[in-house]
């Protein structure tokens, strides 16, 4: 067991995954000198300069570059920087990309990872740094979503992604960059679509993803306080979603509160919510709640960003008024 | 149809292939056929085919909405491009893409592009590999004059200049991007924009399949020689409408005297006249019936099984069904 940051287990996951197959090649902007979040440390000096390749701030090559070089053999994985930058290459992500495979009757494939960094957690990066944008990528079929909590999962889902062979989009929380915590030593790889109850509880079940498993486990704590013990589950990725995992959890608990970090317009918990609804009725004795981040672009001063942010705090008041200990609005 | 594009009767005779089936598709757009309409090549078939006679079979393209007469000069199956169109199961792409999707992996077509400008940074991607692997293949990149003004298009010259990469950026210059002619659409000129990123181009009459050619195999050789990427801007007119909508909503953009003074310059015509009369005319036959068969399979053939309508979507065979992937 080795002790990893966040941005070190994706670093080394690339290590692994280079040195496994040399076909798999980076590209991106100021990738050759480790990244503007150390994401890619090392790995120009070990692979040279033919597999990581720095590019222009040219969003729209990159991804279509990648998309050119997986359809000619390579297995790209390409940074895009921030992930609110994946609106400037919109046409590649949502009309390229995802479309290839099919659209060419399955002759060509895609096997590329889009990944770099997303979400708010507080760092006051504002409207065009700080957007969590899962929800943009999840209206478009053709994409896997990947979205790891933690170091371990940061280093597992990145090595499934660049060995599947569909796209594969790793959104990384940049909050979570510095978390440090145990990975496992030997090839680590987790399978996306397999969820994980990362606390087990009886009340109520809490799904999340990335940044929002620890918001989700720090509420359960002090939910415990309150003699509501949550189950929550950690995602992980997207597409393909876990649905049976959380249809699981709720028919043990009944209850079922999403937890997301984008705004909830057409947030991904919308469609958690909607298979609850169709597939857990009789399961439910609540109302399912989404506690989702402010319909808003997002503010800089702390203390508007921590309004439209999802927080413990949000969490704890909208379980509480769901198993109602509260009359409060989960907003 | 992987014969090769070396004589004035190969040139010819593919010239007069691209011509003829895209005939034969306005006939099946508008007998229904082919649904959705067509963005016809008719008038511009000089520039796919002497851009491919200067490439080998294992160079790869990119192409276009306009894309019919690129695929055909790389040497696709007429008769399975025509099924495509038709939407039939024996399409190329299986009856998913159509007329501005087609892709033949086997004969180097990476895929047509409806988003104009957007396949330049994938020829880009594909030179990238070309290169790292040494297999000395070059990527040609069509685009018209109005994917001079996409951003994505400078973006990949720009890449593709940084890296010196095998990628032959082709301008089919048709005077009009849809109705909004060239000359108010563009400021500077399409080789001004390679030079600017330091890309030799060159502007070649692109009604004469033998000059383009010319212009395009001293491209690739560069590019073969690793020396980087260059840019023809090839001068053309398409005859027929930007698209069959046009058939019915009846754009007014262009006088019948322009039109007829480049039917004039006729690219089968200057070809043509490079070879025997009595030799065009054999090959006239032979196409028609090549393009005769094309008819009856692609009319034959099967439209995909509804069943199949989510399927190919992921390698890893993952079906989105009921609303969850």
């Amino acid at each position: 067991m080795a002790e990893l940051t966040y941005r070190q287990a994706i670093a080394a996951a690339l290590a692994q995954e280079m040195a496994r197959d040399e076909r798999v090649v980076l590209l991106g902007e100021d990738v050759a000198s480790g990244g503007v979040f150390k994401t890619t440390t090392g790995l120009r000096e070990r692979f040279g300069p033919d597999r990581v390749w720095n590019t222009p701030i040219s969003e729209q090559a990159i991804a279509g570059a990648a998309m050119g070089a997986a359809m000619a053999g390579l297995r790209p994985v390409a940074e895009i920087m921030f992930s609110d930058f994946y609106a400037t290459c919109w046409d590649q992500v949502a009309n390229e990309i995802p479309k290839v495979r099919y659209m060419t009757g399955g002759q060509l494939s895609m096997p590329l990872v889009l990944r770099g960094a997303n979400g708010s957690g507080g760092l006051g990066f504002g409207s065009q740094h700080g957007q969590s944008v899962e929800n943009w990528a999840m209206c478009v079929p053709g994409i896997k979503i990947a979205s790891p909590a933690t170091p371990a999962e940061a280093f597992g889902l990145l090595a499934a992604a660049i060995r599947d062979n569909d796209p594969v989009i790793v959104f990384e929380h940049k909050a979570l960059y510095s978390r440090k915590e145990q990975c496992p030593d030997d090839e680590h790889v987790i399978p996306l679509g397999r969820a994980a109850v990362v606390r087990p509880g009886r009340d109520c079940t809490l799904v999340a993803l990335s940044i929002t498993v620890g918001i989700c486990l720090a509420a359960a704590d002090e939910l415990a306080t309150h003699g509501i013990e949550a189950e929550v589950i950690d995602l992980r990725t997207l597409v393909p979603l876990d649905a049976a995992a959380v249809l699981a959890s709720v028919a043990r608990t009944s209850r079922l509160v999403v937890v997301e970090e984008n705004p909830g317009q057409l947030g991904w918990g919308a469609s958690i919510a909607a298979i609850a609804a169709q597939e857990a009725f009789y399961d439910l004795t609540a109302p399912v709640i989404r506690i989702s981040g402010g319909n808003v672009p997002l503010p800089v001063a702390a203390s508007l960003e921590a309004e439209v942010d999802v927080s413990v705090p949000r969490v704890v008041a909208g379980v509480r008024a769901l198993l109602g200990q509260l009359r409060q609005s989960t907003g | 149809m992987t014969d090769g594009l070396h004589t004035p009767a190969d040139l010819y005779r593919r010239m007069r292939l691209i011509r003829g089936f895209e005939e034969l598709a306005l006939r099946l757009v508008k007998s229904g056929e082919i649904v959705g309409g067509i963005h016809p090549y008719i008038g511009e078939e000089a520039v796919a085919v002497g851009v491919c006679a200067a490439l080998a079979d294992h160079d790869l393209i990119t192409s276009t909405h306009r894309g019919h007469g690129h695929v055909l000069a790389k040497g696709s199956d007429p008769s399975r491009m025509l099924a495509e169109l038709a939407g039939r199961e024996t399409g190329l792409n299986r009856g998913r893409g159509g007329s501005m999707h087609a892709a033949d992996v086997a004969v180097g077509i990476l895929g047509a592009n409806a988003i104009v400008g957007a396949a330049a940074p994938i020829a880009v991607g594909a030179a990238w590999a070309a290169q790292r692997s040494g297999s000395g293949k070059v990527v040609a990149t069509f685009f018209g004059d109005g994917g001079l003004n996409q951003g994505v298009l400078l973006e990949a010259l720009n890449l593709a200049a940084l890296w010196q990469l095998p990628v032959l950026f082709v301008c089919e210059n048709n005077g009009y991007a849809t109705t909004m002619p060239t000359a108010t659409g563009v400021a500077g000129n399409a080789v001004g924009r390679a030079e600017a990123f330091g890309i030799p181009a060159v502007t070649v009459d692109g009604m004469d399949v033998e000059v383009v050619r010319d212009a395009a195999v001293l491209a690739a050789d560069r590019a073969r020689r690793a020396e980087g990427p260059a840019l023809i801007e090839a001068m053309t007119y398409r005859f027929g409408p930007h698209h069959t909508m046009e058939f019915r909503i009846r754009l007014s953009y262009r006088t019948q005297e322009e039109i007829d003074e480049w039917r004039r310059r006729d690219p089968l015509d200057i070809q043509g006249g490079r070879i025997a009369a009595g030799q065009r005319a054999r090959l006239d036959a032979e196409i028609a019936e090549i393009l005769a068969e094309a008819e009856r399979f692609a009319l034959a053939s099967p439209r995909p099984d509804p069943a199949g309508a989510l399927d190919y979507l992921y390698a890893s065979g993952m079906v989105a069904r009921g609303g969850v992937a």
